[in-house]
């Protein structure tokens, strides 16, 4: 399985702090590469990293070994990544067809990706024509991952997806996820929830202070309650 | 029923309609007061010729503000400059501007309207890279260019130009008044106020119908994510300026014509009453600027009539009342 996306010795500074202090890691083609860690630990940073958000100011990213740390966030995303933000950032004003229509830039929605997506987020057929800006917590989350995957992309980088939701609309998102990941798609995911992280992820990496503390598979991480406790002071079965 | 459909009720959008109702409210508390039901027409359609003109002069700030988030100060520099273009086209073009025909008269108001957004559109351009580009996101400096800027431009003109006022005549056919039962309605403002709705329905079609309209809107709220999502927004930037300042050239053309005059200050003149159309409809919005531009011309009016001392300040009244009911505007964007 080959590397599509890597970060060599990545630092970013916002203002006078030093968030990203060396950040190494991989993210493997066709797999879920969990970015776990506590708050404050530089996930969020990462992912704005490297889509140019925020510069890093050291350190090389690279996507299916080519530079893209230089490139601007636009060029960033049409070399193939999609953000999903913490934020969601749905465009509150725009309906969720014109959310959809915006994300697809390459050319008109494509009806049979459209009706894959509305499989599994049934709420966006129904609100097709709503003001974005007036759906719940949950749809909007799938709102900003449908427009995520409107259109065919190498990478996927969700940041949070299941923050502040409802247990049965995280169900909902996780077999969302498990879809996508059926489709092929490499997807970078921040994630608090360790119940999702076990449930989608592959691979995991570990951040604390700004670097990689620990990679490996996620099964690994899942089975080994100690090092659980020892990265992320929490236990798996807390989370149960 | 699925996990995600259980979310399904979706919370009812208010229609916030009030702030729309006031220009109606406005001229219905004026009517009985003015008395005269034809002096009511008049002042009502020169109200809203007014309101119409300072809506085209103010639209391009409102997008410039909402999607750029620059404070443009040196926006009335447009005005004035559209202005001076309409007295160069109508200089050579005389025998047009003379003909008793409608066809030419309007010829000559066309050639300057498209020569002015032409010139002020080109040169929003040139202001964009060279002033407002070094100080995005920084408002202060924002401000201090922008003046500068409009104190240059308005030198300039006195430099090219001179210092006194230049004379700009109506075309013949457009001079003088329909008579509408007793009351007289002025043909240039039925002109001005088809242009300017003219321009409000091309902007809601821009903003509403096409993917350029729906980056725009896009832009306004969000611009980091339009950029995630692959989008170029410092093109998108220019273009927007370049739009607002063309509108700004073609909202001075007409208003030199209203006035029948050009004066180099002018824009700076117009830059406080453009400011407070936008304040009072909310920044960003256009649709706030269309209701905002129509109150304070229509205050403007009524007040000029019922208590001339009052209207210099019917204005400033107006964005106070709206500011304590309203704080971010009638129609500001993401809602109130």
């Amino acid at each position: 399985m080959s590397e599509l996306l890597s970060l060599e010795d990545v630092h970013t500074h916002i203002g006078r702090y030093h968030i990203l202090q060396g950040v190494d890691f991989d993210a493997l083609e066709g797999k879920t590469t969990m970015l776990l860690g506590r708050n404050g630990a530089g996930k969020t940073t990462t992912l704005r990293t490297i889509m140019g958000l925020w510069r890093a100011s050291a350190g090389v990213i690279r996507l299916q070994g080519e530079p893209i740390g230089a490139l601007a966030t636009p060029a960033i995303a049409r070399a193939g990544l999609a953000y999903v933000p913490e934020t969601m950032a749905v465009f509150s004003d725009l309906s969720v067809r014109e959310n959809l229509v915006l994300a697809a830039r390459d050319g008109p929605l494509d009806d049979a990706r459209l009706q894959w997506i509305f499989g599994f987020f049934p709420a966006l057929k129904r609100f097709w024509l709503a003001r974005a800006g007036n759906l719940s917590g949950g749809q909007k989350q799938m709102l900003s991952i449908a427009r995520a995957i409107v259109e065919p992309r190498r990478l996927l980088l969700i940041d949070e997806p299941t923050k502040g939701l409802a247990p049965a609309i995280i169900g909902a998102l996780i077999d969302c996820l498990k879809e996508i990941k059926r489709a092929g798609v490499t997807i970078l995911l921040v994630e608090q929830n360790f119940r999702v992280a076990q449930e989608v992820g592959d691979e995991v990496r570990v951040m604390d202070n700004g670097r990689i503390a620990h990679s490996g598979s996620m099964a690994e991480l899942a089975a080994d309650k100690a090092l659980q406790n020892r990265l992320l002071g929490l236990s798996l079965d807390a989370h149960q | 029923m699925s996990a995600l459909e259980a979310e399904s009720a979706l919370p009812r959008q208010k229609v916030d309609i009030v702030p729309a109702l006031l220009p109606i409210i406005v001229a219905l508390l004026a009517a009985p007061l003015i008395g005269s039901t034809s002096t009511f027409v008049t002042l009502t359609v020169a109200g809203l010729a007014m309101g119409l003109m300072l809506f085209t002069m103010a639209s391009g700030l409102t997008l410039v503000f909402g999607l750029m988030d620059v404070l443009n100060f040196g926006h009335g520099a447009f005005i004035a400059v559209g202005a001076y273009v309409a007295t160069l086209v109508f200089m050579p073009l005389a025998a047009w501007a003379q003909a008793d025909s409608l066809v030419p008269n309007i010829g000559v108001i066309l050639l300057s309207i498209l020569a002015a957004a032409a010139i002020t559109g080109a040169l929003g351009f040139v202001f964009e890279r060279l002033l407002v580009r070094p100080v995005y996101r920084q408002h202060l400096k924002q401000i201090l260019v922008a003046v500068g800027g409009l104190i240059v431009a308005e030198q300039l003109l006195y430099a090219l130009f001179g210092p006194q006022t230049i004379a700009l005549p109506l075309p013949t056919a457009l001079r003088g008044a329909f008579v509408v039962g007793d009351a007289a309605v002025e043909r240039f403002r039925i002109l001005a106020v088809f242009i300017g709705l003219l321009v409000f329905v091309g902007e809601a079609l821009v903003l509403n119908y096409t993917k350029l309209g729906l980056l725009i809107r896009a832009g306004v709220e969000n611009r980091e994510m339009v950029e995630a999502l692959g989008y170029r927004i410092n093109r998108l930037f220019i273009g927007v300026f370049m739009a607002g300042s063309a509108l700004a050239g073609l909202g001075g053309v007409l208003w030199a014509l209203y006035r029948e005059q050009v004066h180099a200050s002018m824009g700076e003149d117009l830059t406080v009453l453009v400011f407070i159309v936008v304040i009072v409809g909310g920044l960003g919005s256009v649709f706030g600027c269309l209701i905002g531009a129509s109150l304070v011309a229509l205050i403007a009016n009524y007040a000029g009539f019922l208590a001339p001392k009052l209207a210099l300040v019917s204005n400033i009244a107006l964005m106070v009342a709206v500011l304590l009911w309203r704080p971010r505007g009638l129609y500001p964007l993401g809602g109130r």
